[in-house]
């Protein structure tokens, strides 16, 4: 009787912090009753989302933010992008939420509670950047198949947990490992219960980064439902489907996991470039680990119109996966002359870095203005579409915006 | 004598079976031919000749699977040959909007499909996989984009 009036309870509020709203009443909500709110066809008001991004996909959610709906340099929820495989959990129970560490090459096979979790090991808080491996896919000719990303599917939030390296040394590893693999509560668009959208993961080395976290908090509070709560893993500069939402098993293996979503043409690239088009044997494709650098003018918002003679005020974001960003130029001629921008350091390793610049124009017309972001190893962006792959991933051409000078 | 009176009136049953026979025939190729110009049979027939009055009518009978403009309004896809059999087939497990944000040759869309029945639990299409595959590859054919497009749909506006 107790249990039951307290998983009610958790439950309870569990929806409101959903709805961030106390619900008034609750306790006259019937059992396994679903709140209004929660059943909203609006998404954005289902899921706290600025209306003007744009749904790609409802069956499973995925909805992509706009480059001048990312002006912050902390991505708050509102404007963070939405990406999922399978179907969101439909019941947490965050007062029981375990997570199970098992795998060929665990030393001390453990199931531990959320709150075991956050009570017996330090919390660490790092922004770090996620980043869809598709974004960028509408732009591949020919066209690569999935949800058709444009630039919006990348935030870079704050993230609070635990380092999963505290839990690894804590369960004991053996020297034969070679990969982590994640399960979670999502399930399969089939309704199939054998099946597992989406497990993924990581090889040992990036598991044992200090930036590596099992996150509960996103911002300074309850990560939101869509993004992962009341668990997720968090592997900044990582294509983000290796950063598993809903955790409750990790598996410490003695291969490269082999999860749903692990081989064939998903989240992999052809090891040697290809031809666009080509047919690209499943032994000839590799997993993508960091991803490549990249930025985005997040003002002014494309399409700004300025009088001869004033002056346009720019400024974005750089990341560059694992590595640090080292420059950013923009042009608005096309690339044939460019300039420095401001950049700043990021907050910490894997966080992305806001630029900025002050342009003039030297007449009327038509502008286009390209920003450039160049890693520390001294690679940049492209300017047009880089090397074609099946499922078109790692687009990170320079992003673009149009101006017109009246 | 008698023999003669029998096969008399015999030859006169056999007349009236070949009548019969006869009249069965003609109404069933009248049916038949009947069929071949309207094959639903029915009087409720819609006529396809006009676009907007089947829209109106659809309107009414059917709002779950409203066509406007020749879109599904329920889906989103394109209301050409075959789209019910995609909408049956292909819209339980996700969305629409995953096939119409999507441009393929018939290859791909064969391999997209395979790729579902293998790790997806898609069932086995039959005679419909080829209904589908043109339907996709009619209305949903990848489009030459280049290297990179010009940045369109620009929204202007006075920057203050």
């Amino acid at each position: 009787m107790k249990r039951r009036h307290f998983v009610k309870k958790s439950t309870l509020v569990y929806f409101s912090a959903l709805l961030s709203a106390d619900i008034v009443f609750g306790n006259f909500l019937p059992a396994n009753y679903t709140p209004l709110a929660l059943q909203d066809p609006d998404p954005f008001k289902l899921f706290h989302k600025d209306p003007e991004m744009e749904v790609l996909n409802d069956k499973p959610w995925n909805i992509e933010s706009k480059a001048n709906l990312l002006n912050d340099a902390v991505t708050p929820n509102n404007s963070m992008f939405i990406r999922n495989n399978g179907n969101i959990p439909s019941t947490i129970d965050v007062e029981n939420w375990s997570v199970h560490f098992d795998g060929e090459s665990i030393l001390n096979e453990k199931t531990f509670t959320l709150n075991e979790l956050k009570s017996n090991f330090k919390q660490y808080t790092y922004q770090l950047v996620l980043e869809c491996g598709g974004n960028g896919r509408n732009e591949f000719n020919p066209p690569a198949k999935g949800n058709q990303w444009s630039t919006g599917a990348v935030s870079c939030a704050t993230w609070t947990g635990i380092r999963l390296k505290d839990v690894l040394d804590a369960v004991g590893v053996k020297d034969d490992a070679v990969y982590i693999g994640y399960h979670a509560a999502d399930t399969h668009l089939s309704g199939d219960p054998a099946k597992e959208p989406i497990s993924r993961g990581m090889p040992m080395q990036k598991a044992y980064q200090e930036e590596t976290l099992l996150a509960f908090k996103m911002n300074g509070a309850d990560i939101p439902l869509v993004h992962g709560f009341p668990l997720r893993l968090v592997a900044g500069g990582w294509p983000a489907s290796v950063s598993g939402k809903w955790i409750n098993r990790i598996s410490i293996r003695n291969i490269v996991h082999d999860g749903a979503k692990m081989g064939g043409d998903s989240y992999r690239v052809p090891c040697k470039p290809v031809e666009p088009g080509a047919k690209v044997p499943e032994e000839d494709m590799c997993i993508i680990e960091s991803m490549p650098v990249k930025s985005l003018i997040t003002y002014p918002k494309t399409g700004a119109i300025v009088n001869l003679g004033e002056t346009i005020n720019i400024n974005g974001h750089a990341w560059a996966g694992e590595l640090e960003v080292k420059t950013v130029e923009y042009s608005i001629d096309f690339g044939a002359t460019w300039s420095k921008t401001k950049l700043e350091k990021p907050v910490n390793r894997l966080a992305w870095q806001q630029f900025s610049a002050a342009i003039k124009f030297p007449e009327k017309g038509y502008y286009e203005i390209w920003a450039k972001a160049t890693d520390s190893q001294g690679r940049n962006q492209p300017m047009i579409v880089p090397g074609w792959n099946p499922k078109g991933y790692l687009n990170n051409a320079c992003h673009r915006i149009a101006v017109k000078i009246s | 004598m008698e023999n003669q009176e029998k096969s008399k009136s015999r030859f006169k049953a056999n007349r009236i079976l070949v009548y019969v026979i006869g009249f069965v025939v003609v109404v069933a190729a009248g049916i038949f031919i009947f069929y071949l110009i309207d094959p639903t049979l029915s009087v409720f027939k819609p006529d396809d000749s006009k676009e907007s009055t089947y829209v109106e009518k659809s309107n009414i009978k059917d709002e779950y699977n409203e066509v406007t403009n020749g879109i599904h309004v329920r889906t989103g896809l394109i209301a050409a040959d075959g789209f019910m059999t995609v909408v049956n087939n292909c819209t339980n497990c996700h969305s629409a909007k995953l096939i119409v944000q999507n441009r393929m040759n018939e290859e791909r869309w064969k391999a997209t499909i395979k790729w579902m029945q293998e790790t997806q639990n898609l069932w086995d299409l039959g005679e419909n996989e080829q209904v589908i595959v043109d339907y996709l590859v009619t209305n949903y054919p990848p489009n030459k984009k280049g290297r990179r497009q010009n940045l369109e749909n620009i929204e202007w506006y006075a920057l203050e």
